[in-house]
């Protein structure tokens, strides 16, 4: 039981505040003590059934720093990411909630807000969302009412002001963790940068980045944040995955926005045996490459359908260095209530009207 | 070996049970953009300095002009320079009149044009060649921002996080806001000076 990062009233309750931490939750202190940070991608389920959000995170458990929820990735439906992080706190695990722009407006999104952060959700990722044609449903309405940068900033003055965009004062301001996206992939390569300074002045805390298969344009893209000084600011989580094969890894080059697969990944991946077992061993690679960048404070593993890989590439990259995230313990309380239940199960019952009628069969037999 | 086929996923198995519909003209646009053609736009922020530099006079101009908008009325001026405006501004930008203008500070390239008509930069999905995901033949309006707010004198207002639109002020004179704002600027200038 000497878990790290845990309330000792109750495992899977919020921590106890620390000075200069914004949120109560494990993942902003993992990274606030320089250690290196996991997350890992939960696949949302197509179903009412919060069982199905239990069996996927329970794949990361051990595992992970932090899970994140996304908000209809690629403009397809799914089940919503605050019930996701309700249901993920509920179990304990640090959720990250993904809050797109593409489908609420601010009226919304503030309310989402307050509501996933009374569920125990304490980290939040800004998000602008992809387009509405990218999913299953093209004729939706786009929202697009604020963007990634003015929600930040709407929610960090939700937090620190205690107050709604509009002023109107909060009674209790939700305690988060802000993080954000970013995407050194995608042209104008010089912009990139700055747009992070914009996202860190309008109130990130933590950035994760898009799937890394390029790892020089990375370096890079870091060598620049570091000019600016802004890895000082901002933890900066890669994201990375492994690819299936190289037919997957065509076909996110040509249908998943914002993804950038150099030819020479691909070449690797058509060359070998096992191309499911190179994709792994590929993600491990860019992983080792990654973690040595400097400025880089963790990863952020997207494993869409492979998931039962995350806990093996963790391992295998070796980037916790030992250490064992929070993980899952069965409750002691929950234990000795089972036990206690089963006992009474086991007792003999004591039913009042079979206990009259074997009274009245034995005066009977008398 | 040969490439697996990749699983259907429900969302692929969804796209292809959707009903087509039977008649979709050639060229329809979901974002309902204003313009086929970006040759104009593009050619505002090539030349974004020049255009920085006629709207400052012009700004000064509509300042100067005050007594002539306060005598006429803002409210009844609103009309005439709204319509000047809206087709000015729409031939030169494509403008989507949103109300508050943004253009100085995004290298004259209107962000309103942005499918996700964002304020404060690109997305991350913007194409290799620097054209947009949600419309491929067009050139990211954020892409052509950057490039344009390089020539202006005024290159680092990019840099300022901008608030989120007003959709209340939707079809409305940017102008004639900007022109009362600095008017009342000054006079509230003026009245502190005059206390003192």
């Amino acid at each position: 039981m000497t878990q790290p990062d845990t309330n000792p009233h109750d495992p899977s309750a919020l921590l106890e505040p620390l000075p200069g931490h914004s949120s109560l939750g494990r993942l902003e202190r993992i990274l606030r003590r320089g250690e290196f940070a996991v997350t890992a991608e939960l696949n949302p389920p197509d179903s009412a059934n919060p069982h199905d959000v239990y069996e996927r995170a329970a794949i990361f458990d051990g595992w992970v720093d932090g899970i994140n929820a996304v908000d209809a990735s690629g403009a397809n439906a799914h089940m919503s990411s605050v019930g996701i992080c309700a249901l993920l706190t509920r179990m304990g695990y640090a959720s990250i909630l993904q809050i797109s722009c593409r489908d609420k407006n601010r009226i919304a999104i503030q309310g989402d807000v307050l509501g996933a952060s009374a569920m125990g959700v304490q980290n939040v990722l800004c998000l602008t969302g992809d387009g509405v044609q990218a999913g299953d449903q093209p004729g939706a309405k786009p929202v697009f009412d604020l963007d990634s940068m003015s929600l930040l900033e709407t929610i960090r003055i939700m937090r620190d002001n205690s107050k709604f965009l509009s002023g109107r004062k909060l009674t209790s301001p939700p305690t988060v963790f802000l993080g954000a996206a970013i995407n050194p992939f995608a042209p104008p390569h010089d912009f990139r940068p700055h747009r992070l300074a914009k996202k860190i002045a309008a109130g990130a805390q933590f950035v994760q980045s898009q799937y890394c298969y390029d790892v020089p344009m990375m370096r890079a893209y870091m060598q620049q944040v570091r000019d600016m000084g802004l890895d000082q600011e901002c933890f900066v989580m890669c994201g990375v995955g492994p690819l299936a094969s190289a037919r997957t890894a065509k076909w996110m080059r040509s249908n998943v926005p914002g993804v950038h697969i150099p030819d020479h990944i691909i070449k690797r991946l058509e060359g070998a045996e096992d191309q499911k077992k190179e994709g792994k061993q590929l993600c491990i690679d860019i992983i080792n490459e990654v973690k040595e960048i400097e400025g880089i404070s963790g990863i952020h593993v997207m494993a869409y359908r492979q998931e039962e890989f995350v806990a093996e590439i963790v391992h295998d990259s070796g980037v916790l260095k030992g250490r064992r995230p929070w993980r899952k313990e069965p409750n002691p309380v929950d234990q000795m209530v089972a036990e206690r239940m089963e006992e009474i199960l086991e007792e003999p019952k004591h039913m009042l009207h079979e206990m009259a009628g074997a009274a009245g069969d034995a005066d009977a037999q008398d | 070996m040969a490439d697996e086929p990749t699983k259907p996923t429900q969302a692929s198995l969804n796209k292809k049970a959707a009903q087509k519909t039977s008649y979709k003209p050639s060229g329809v646009s979901a974002t309902g953009r204003k313009a086929r053609s970006f040759a104009i736009r593009l050619w505002s922020v090539r030349h974004a300095r020049t255009l920085e530099w006629f709207y400052a006079h012009f700004a000064e101009l509509f300042l100067k002009l005050h007594p002539v908008w306060k005598a006429v009325g803002y409210e009844r001026a609103e009309g005439p320079i709204k319509f000047i405006e809206k087709h000015a501004k729409g031939f030169l930008f494509d403008c989507r009149m949103c109300g508050q203008c943004a253009l100085s500070s995004t290298g004259m390239s209107c962000p309103m044009n942005c499918p996700k008509q964002l304020r404060n930069g690109p997305c991350g999905g913007v194409r290799a060649n620097g054209h947009c995901e949600v419309e491929p033949d067009m050139p990211c309006v954020w892409v052509q921002a950057w490039s344009g707010a390089q020539k202006m004198d005024g290159r680092d207002n990019i840099l300022t996080v901008q608030k989120p639109v007003d959709q209340s002020l939707r079809e409305t004179s940017s102008w004639l806001r900007v022109t009362a704002t600095a008017a009342a600027d000054r006079e509230a200038a003026l009245a502190e000076g005059a206390a003192q």
